[in-house]
């Protein structure tokens, strides 16, 4: 029996005693880096690269025995999550001696030699097609060794460029990454935080202090919180390094090795043909009423699996992971519950990358719809919300994986354009019975039309355009559906989409309003 | 008119077909006539003669209006098919989508959300009763059920009211007049003080007189509301105090009477029926003793207290009583019983009960049925010796609501899964909700009743326990964990209950199912192959034992079954995330694991602890509701227990005590304010 399982119970404070590791500061709460490559990967199954290389600085006295470590200050290699291949690089923050000593390699520290380890495994990953999973968790440039090490950035970060949209590329910090050393994460993928343990940021607390005389912890100008919630970096943050670890199992089984394979399938237990009736209710009666769009997401999913990317930012907006019928879906919806389900800088942007990874790694889309608009005022103009809502116009335009879009609610104006309609290539645009195809809500359209002369103008608006019918007409809608078919006729149009071919005119690449 | 009967005829036969798959414990007289038909298989010119003479011999009313909604609404819709009514159902406008308004052939909305406008909005109800020519209202209970105003404007329309005249509800809904009268009809009564009490002073007077405990209630009350036990002078004072505002609130009236509280009752009714014609029946009793706050959770039909000489001895009583009212329709006579088996008379309900249906099934009466054929004259059809006993019958009334705050405070919220037990034999569930129905504030949290029915009480407790643990309810909190733990408590099992059952049972308040050593190895063995899921059948050793664990799990279901050493068992897995934290429901109750590989477990020891929020110095709303007055101000000093401001939900006062003694930070709501569960109300330095 490999389980062990905890009841959680209260465990009496003598014993938590005796278990903690009596550590520096600087380990407090972490696992060493080969105690997170064994919980990330299957049991016996990492093969490790380069564990013989050292640094080959000697300025400084680094060339003493004692400032040599075998492996240097980050271990490498390949191994399997659930069987599928992965690269993992994990960063050496500190080791261990005993239960009660440890000592840093150098704070993880990229020399030359450390960069040269992680763009071996990068290359390989590149060249067999399959995932590179960093376990970020360094001090920074090795200052001894000066331009060798930002040498061996500037390679990392080449190969992170040229992976991108080859291979996934995924980013867990679970330590401090500062200066150089975050562009890295910011290339890849996905990037996600540990709690408590992690920091993002170009330049620290003292820095800053000196320079714009603001204070502020590290906490504040880089922790999880900041970027999962405030500026967008981070995808996620987990509790600790374990719950990060498991996460990342989890997450891993959504994503394709490559941009060559197919979205993965799992053996599925959940009838595709299933119905849920509590979607015929779940829109409310009054159309100014909110409701949570994470409600139909779990619903039409295969066991109600749903794994959320950025589900503190840009909250108008709901993005992630689940599967239909066992194949693995990219899934957009509007959020009605937080700004009214309005497009916004944040939500746009955020919308537009998750897009994007999924047209490269053939994932198909599920739109739901349910969009007021993009939202107005100076600091939406100000902030470039032309530039930023262009990004998801272009990301849904662009992408040629099968596209299947509801729209539950509302679809106004030129937000029902970007989010994924019929006319940027949906394979298949259903409107559920409460669906409101309009250029925008009755009362304003009429004070347009009729400057407010006409008494009755508004019902007729209502009638007209406050229903499916008019887009169902011009064939801009495919069907009208009954919501609690939605799951069926999503994975039957999967079914058939699965052998989709479609492409654009060739070009070097396109140029999307960065 | 030939042709019209034999259409008229052909529904008949379709709804009744219809009604027959959802109840299932029913057999009326009528019904069992027509299955005959149906499965003797005879010529179809046969079969329509029968069913035409049927449908004169039933013919009852065209259209039926039911004013009610939820599940009471959709059980009177079912016996209204079964007899061939039309029924017309109303609404309010947060109710448009439920189950009354679909299953009924017209529904008609009659205001908004808040029941003084609609339900209650006796205007509205007439004016549909006029558009749609409804020939009948059936009330069924709560709402206008027991207000003699509705039934006097319904007479005065010339519309019949499903119960019984409004002398009867009259001199029933009057706590104070139906002593007196059943004094006079030589009923057993509780001693008491036979008028209206005035303010809180003349309440301690009487109180003295009488003798504590004393118990103050609202003399237009029932369903606990309004209700005060008092052991002292001032107690007394506070429980006028509090019965006053609730009476006031629930029922417009705020008199109030006291009367000696009697310690450690059972609580027992017996259902009477009468006609027009003054025959009435008893139809058994009713135990109804396990309650919190004065309302019914479990019921069963019948006692396991009562011998034949003293059901007999109440149920002629009760009868005494609704003959010397000229009672028709049916009614309930509810009385208390002391451990002597000494019964004393508390109140009439001049309605159907919710807990009718353990009557229905010990009896095979249609309650309903009888209402509506005796609302329109006809005579009893059975005779006092005709009333059967057959088997037992137990109800659990499952609510939206948290057992483990003072055994239920209401929740609100979506059902985002629901599934009724129905595949388990012998079970009848009344609801009148289903998957994505929300639970809101306006109305009563009830989400069903689940009744069991077996030829032994044991045999229906077993069922129940089957019953309970095959339902899905997702979405909102619900009492299942309670209701499991009530069943299968030895007190309860042997009979030996009253209505004190739950406190004394949970003197510190009710907290879920305690594990024995033997169910905490297969709860660990369960979870810990769920892990694996793909084995059939396997091994599990759990603190250095072995447990063979066999199942064919598909873990899209809801319900999972998996025989742990031979013991078969129903488990749901209510919630599972990647870092192995899975919550599982197992004998009722919810518990919450961690499954983490070995290596995981062993490396969870390094892991920091996060500090949770003290919770002590803050106050937080229990449930949804609205604040009716708040007692403190910022800068206030408060002890330990002192109340802080009361919350009103579904009409019931709570207040809300501080948990330390300490000053008073800030207070965020003020009397008026509507809250959701876990708002801050009042933060203590």
């Amino acid at each position: 029996m490999f389980l062990a399982l905890t009841l959680l119970l209260p465990i009496p404070v003598s014993n938590r005693k005796k278990n903690k590791r009596i550590l520096s500061e600087k380990s407090y709460g972490k696992l060493t880096a080969r105690e997170r490559i064994l919980l990330l990967l299957d049991p016996d199954s990492f093969d490790e690269y380069d564990m013989f290389v050292e640094h080959r600085c000697s300025d400084f006295g680094m060339d003493s025995n004692k400032n040599k470590y075998p492996g240097d200050s980050v271990v490498t290699g390949r191994g399997r999550i659930n069987g599928r291949l992965a690269y993992v690089f994990s960063q050496v923050w500190f080791c261990l001696l005993s239960l009660v000593t440890d000592f840093t390699v150098f704070g993880g520290s990229l020399s030359g030699a450390h960069a040269q380890k992680i763009c071996k495994v990068m290359d390989q990953a590149a060249m067999v097609g399959a995932p590179v999973i960093g376990l970020n968790d360094s001090g920074g440039a090795r200052i001894q060794e000066g331009v060798e090490s930002l040498a061996g950035y500037a390679d990392i970060f080449l190969r992170n460029v040229l992976c991108s949209g080859v291979v996934p590329q995924i980013s867990l910090i679970m330590g401090p990454c500062a200066g150089g050393a975050v562009y890295s994460p910011a290339l890849t993928d996905f990037t996600f935080m540990v709690k408590d343990t992690s920091y993002l940021f170009i330049t620290g607390p003292d820095v800053v202090k000196s320079v714009t005389n603001e204070d502020v912890t590290q906490e504040q100008l880089g922790g999880a919180k900041t970027h999962t919630a405030v500026s967008g970096v981070a995808h996620r943050a987990f509790e600790n390094d374990i719950d990060a670890l498991l996460n990342l199992r989890e997450f891993f089984n959504y994503l394709p090795l490559s941009n060559r394979d197919p979205a993965p399938v799992c053996e599925c237990h959940d009838p595709s043909d299933r119905l849920v009736p509590e979607l015929d209710t779940v829109v409310p009666v009054e159309s100014t009423k909110a409701y949570d769009m994470l409600d139909i997401i779990h619903s039409i999913a295969d066991e109600r699996e749903f794994f959320e990317i950025m589900p503190s930012y840009a909250r108008n907006i709901v993005v992630g992971f689940a599967r239909m019928n066992g194949r693995t879906v990219g899934i957009v919806g509007n959020q009605p519950k937080v700004a009214s389900g309005c497009l916004d800088i944040n939500s746009s942007v955020k919308g537009a990358r998750f897009v994007r990874f999924c047209d490269a790694f053939n994932i198909p889309l599920i739109t739901f719809v349910d969009v007021p608009g993009f939202l107005p005022g100076t600091a939406q103009e100000y902030g470039g919300i032309i530039r930023h809502g262009a990004k998801l116009l272009f990301a849904f335009a662009e992408a040629t994986v099968p596209k299947i879009t509801i729209i539950t609610r509302k679809a106004y104006g030129g937000a029902y354009d970007v989010m994924s309609s019929k006319h940027l290539r949906g394979d298949a645009n259903y409107a559920w019975p409460t669906a409101e195809v309009a250029v925008m809500g009755a009362k304003g359209a009429v004070q347009i039309i009729f400057r407010g002369k006409e008494a009755n103008a508004e019902a007729e608006y209502v009638d007209k355009f406050a229903n499916p019918f008019p887009a169902a007409m011009r064939g801009f809608v495919d069907d009208i559906i009954q919501p609690s078919t939605t799951r069926m006729r999503i994975c039957h149009d999967l079914d058939v989409l699965a052998s989709k071919t479609q492409s654009s005119p060739w070009k070097k690449h396109a140029n999307i309003p960065l | 008119k030939a042709g019209l009967s034999l259409s008229v005829a052909a529904y008949i036969y379709n709804q009744a077909g219809a009604a027959s798959k959802h109840i299932c414990v029913f057999s009326s007289k009528a019904m069992e006539e027509e299955k005959m038909h149906v499965s003797g298989g005879r010529k179809a010119c046969v079969l329509f003669i029968s069913r035409f003479l049927l449908f004169f011999s039933l013919q009852t009313f065209e259209k039926l209006l039911i004013a009610n909604r939820g599940e009471i609404a959709c059980r009177v819709i079912k016996t209204c098919k079964k007899m061939g009514i039309k029924t017309v159902a109303i609404h309010s406008d947060v109710d448009a989508n439920a189950v009354h308004v679909k299953m009924a052939d017209e529904a008609v909305c009659v205001g908004p959300a808040p029941t003084g406008k609609s339900y209650l909005n006796m205007d509205a109800i007439m004016e549909v009763i006029k558009k749609t020519r409804a020939q009948a209202v059936h009330p069924g209970y709560g709402f206008l059920s027991e207000n003699k105003e509705f039934a006097r404007r319904l007479a005065s329309e010339g519309v019949t009211f499903i119960g019984p005249d409004t002398h009867a509800i009259q001199a029933m809904g009057d706590k104070i007049e139906s002593k007196l009268l059943a004094k006079n009809a030589k009923v057993n009564t509780i001693p008491g003080f036979d008028g209206v009490v005035k303010d809180a002073d003349e309440a301690v007077r009487i109180a003295r007189e009488i003798g504590y405990p004393v118990m103050i209630k609202a003399s237009a009350g029932g369903g606990g509301k309004g209700m005060r036990i008092a052991w002292d002078d001032e107690e007394t004072r506070e429980g006028f105090r509090f019965s006053s505002q609730e009476a006031a609130s629930s029922f417009g009236d705020d008199r109030l009477l006291i009367e000696k509280f009697i310690d450690n009752p059972r609580h027992i009714e017996i259902q009477v029926l009468a006609d027009k014609h003054g025959n009435a029946l008893w139809l058994n009793e009713r135990e109804c003793s396990i309650q919190r706050r004065n309302q019914k959770v479990v019921e069963e039909a019948p006692s396991t207290f009562l011998d034949p000489e003293t059901r007999r001895a109440m149920g002629e009583q009760a009868v005494a009583l609704a003959k010397a009212v000229k009672y028709s329709s049916a009614g309930t006579v509810e009385f208390l019983v002391d451990s002597s088996k000494n019964f004393y008379f508390l109140e009439m309900n001049t309605r159907l009960q919710v807990e009718h249906p353990v009557t229905e099934c010990i009896t095979g009466l249609d309650l309903v049925q009888e209402m509506i054929r005796v609302a329109k004259g006809y005579p009893l059809r059975h005779k006092q010796a005709d009333i059967p006993i057959n088997g037992w019958a137990v109800e659990c009334r499952v609510y939206a609501e948290d057992p483990y705050k003072s055994f239920g405070l209401p929740s609100i919220g979506k059902l985002s899964q629901y599934q009724e037990p129905l595949h388990v034999p012998s079970v009848r569930v009344d609801s009148g909700i289903q998957q994505g129905s929300d639970i809101s504030i306006y109305y009563d949290p009830m989400i069903s009743k689940l009744i069991t029915y077996g030829s032994n009480r044991a045999e229906a407790l077993k069922r129940m326990e089957e019953a309970l643990d095959n339902y899905v309810i997702r979405g909102v909190a619900h009492n299942i964990s309670l209701l499991r733990e009530v069943i299968v408590h030895p007190r309860f099992v042997q009979g030996d209950i009253s209505t004190k059952f739950l406190p004394e049972v949970y003197p510190d308040g009710f907290k879920g199912h305690k594990l024995t050593d033997l169910e905490r190895r297969e709860l660990l063995a369960t979870a810990a192959s769920l892990y694996v899921p793909c084995l059939v059948s396997q091994q599990v050793e759990v603190d250095g034992m072995k447990l063979n664990v066999t199942s064919e799990w598909n873990l899209a279901s809801p319900l999972l079954s998996v025989t742990v050493d031979g013991t078969q068992r129903t488990i749901q897995r209510l919630s599972r995330n990647a870092s192995g934290d899975t919550r599982i429901q197992f004998l009722g109750t919810v518990y919450k694991l961690q499954i983490l590989t070995k290596v995981a477990a062993e490396l969870s020891k390094y892991m920091p602890e996060k500090a949770a929020e003290d919770t002590s110095s803050i106050l937080r709303s229990p449930m949804p509701g609205a604040v009716v007055a708040v007692s403190v101000k910022p800068g206030d000093t408060v002890s330990e227990g002192q109340e802080i401001c009361v919350i009103e939900a579904m009409k019931m006062q709570n207040s809300m005590i501080a948990a330390k003694t300490g000053k008073v930070k800030a207070v965020h709501c003020k009397a008026g304010d509507t809250v959701g569960e876990g708002d801050l109300l009042v933060e203590l330095e």
